[in-house]
């Protein structure tokens, strides 16, 4: 085991604050990029819903 | 094939001198833009001097891609670019004239008034020939290369920032060398190196660019 | 057993196939991330030289090495596009993208994050780290010349020869900029770590690039069927396939 502590861990020896600088705007980064995939994916769903929608809408007012 | 060659380099350039303002306006934005980099670092002779080749070739650089739009907007507006592409002479061919055109135009005249921006920065006498080499190797380098990036963006809305973003990266290795040619000159090593270098990209710009830039047309106008 | 190689090359194939593979991509990708950071942080012994601030190459060096994997493969979907006519292939080039300038990101980020406790500065002109800022232009670039063309198959056509066009000068970026980092050795620095890495250290690393690989093919399969759903408005397969009157 590399760290007596907690503390130590986080202070990475003097360079915690470039470490983690390093992994956690890594993490944010990479699950920006998750969230945006799924955000973009209920977008195109939900216009796929509308669009369904609107054309069963048409069907139903021009089918005599 | 060299009479058609013949043919749109004399079109393209006559043209371009109907409109001399165009023409005008590349060299004095290369001039403007060599001009302010003293007023934004200061005035000392030193720093400038180290800084030169580099403040030109940029200037040069941004002054050679500012120009690409006049290659096929004006072209593919009134129709006669589709036209040139419907001619039994291989694309390529036409786009070799194009560009040569081009540099005529707009590469020719900054390589010759470099040398005399140079003096601005007190850039050894001894290097002109250098620099007016090294740019007269790049500047053909620098419209072959533009002109795939303006065959792209043939009618794309926001075309010339477009084409800017797409261009710069590529133009990277003609900076490196061309201005790596003049400042190894003004510190007295030899600068054939670089120079050899440049001709080589300049020999695979020559083969390669005019044969991507016509696939790049027939993507743009299909 | 008949192979029809061309059988997933169709949207409508692909689509299900791609959404029953991204759970065991993503899954694996968490795994090695769990197992690479585990090396990483509590395996890996401190650096002699650099001390705890090493462990960023980590997450730098597979950042890099993603960054530029996925720019040659995304060139080889763009080729195929080109060569082939399929538009499945094209999807996968900008499906690509995205993720593919992520790391190049992350690759800059963290590398400055290195260097500025070992050498120093937060940015550092030398060959790799210039190279990839060139990286994430082309990467950008193609993204923007996807964007600005409202035709989706000339969009898709023009990014994939942009695309080509970079691989082609990235080999010829990369040596220039070598070229020129080694004539202004003033700060003569190398993002190379010491000749003889400790096993745990190259071990470490090498996960984690697998991690980082397993959740680029989720990342793109998962954004390339957003891409088909997209695009791929009127299709009946797709109608059948979810459920929905066309």
């Amino acid at each position: 085991m590399n760290w007596k502590s907690l503390d130590d861990f986080i202070a990475m020896g003097g360079y915690g604050f470039y470490v983690w600088g390093a992994y956690l705007v890594t993490a944010a980064l990479i699950t920006a990029e998750i969230l945006m995939l799924r955000m973009r994916r209920r977008a195109v769903e939900k216009a796929r819903r509308m669009q369904a929608l609107l054309s069963e809408q048409v069907t139903y007012e021009t089918t005599p | 094939m060299m009479r058609t060659l013949g043919h749109i380099v004399t079109r393209d350039v006559l043209l371009a001198m109907r409109r001399r303002a165009d023409v005008a306006t590349t060299l004095f934005f290369f001039v403007i833009v060599a001009s302010l980099f003293p007023l934004g670092v200061g005035p000392e002779p030193k720093l400038l001097r180290a800084m030169a080749p580099g403040i030109l070739w940029v200037a040069a650089l941004l002054a050679s891609m500012l120009s690409l739009g006049r290659l096929f907007d004006a072209d593919y507006a009134d129709g006669s670019l589709e036209q040139l592409m419907l001619a039994p002479e291989p694309l390529a061919l036409v786009v070799i004239g194009k560009v040569m055109a081009h540099w005529l135009i707009s590469g020719l005249p900054l390589v010759l008034i470099a040398p005399v921006i140079a003096l601005q920065f007190d850039l050894p006498t001894g290097s002109l020939g250098t620099l007016f080499l090294a740019l007269l190797l790049g500047t053909p380098l620098l419209s072959l290369i533009g002109a795939i990036g303006a065959a792209l963006t043939v009618g794309v809305r926001g075309g010339g920032v477009l084409v800017s973003l797409l261009v710069l990266p590529l133009y990277v290795p003609v900076l490196v060398f061309g201005a790596g040619a003049v400042d190894a000159s003004t510190t007295g090593m030899d600068a054939s190196g670089h120079l050899s270098i440049l001709g080589a990209l300049l020999l695979l710009g020559m083969v390669l660019a005019p044969w991507a830039t016509a696939a790049a047309l027939r993507i743009s106008l299909e | 057993m008949k192979l029809n190689w061309f059988k997933y090359a169709s949207p409508a194939t692909f689509y299900p196939l791609a959404g029953k593979l991204i759970p065991w991509f993503a899954l694996s990708a968490a795994g090695f991330t769990f197992a690479g950071l585990y090396l990483s942080f509590f395996v890996a012994p401190t650096d002699f030289q650099q001390g705890e601030s090493y462990r960023i190459i980590f997450i730098h060096v597979p950042a890099a090495w993603m960054s530029m994997f996925i720019y040659i493969v995304m060139g080889g979907w763009a080729a195929a596009g080109l060569i082939f006519n399929t538009r499945l292939s094209s999807m996968m080039a900008s499906a690509l993208a995205p993720t593919g300038a992520l790391f190049t990101f992350i690759a800059l980020w963290t590398g400055a994050f290195w260097g500025k406790p070992t050498w120093g500065a937060w940015w550092v002109w030398d060959a790799r780290l210039t190279s990839e800022l060139m990286l994430l232009f082309l990467y950008l670039g193609f993204l923007a010349l996807h964007a600005a063309i409202d035709d989706t198959r000339r969009a898709d056509r023009a990014s994939a020869l942009l695309a080509l066009v970079g691989v082609v000068n990235v080999p010829i970026i990369y040596f220039s900029v070598k070229w020129w980092n080694t004539l202004h050795q003033g700060a003569s620095v190398s993002m190379t770590m010491a000749p003889k890495m400790a096993t745990t250290m190259l071990l470490g690393m090498l996960i984690m690039a697998l991690a980082c690989w397993m959740y680029s093919i989720a990342a793109a399969l998962a954004r390339v069927r957003c891409i088909i759903l997209e695009r791929e408005q009127q299709a009946e397969w797709l109608a059948k396939l979810t459920k929905e009157p066309a």
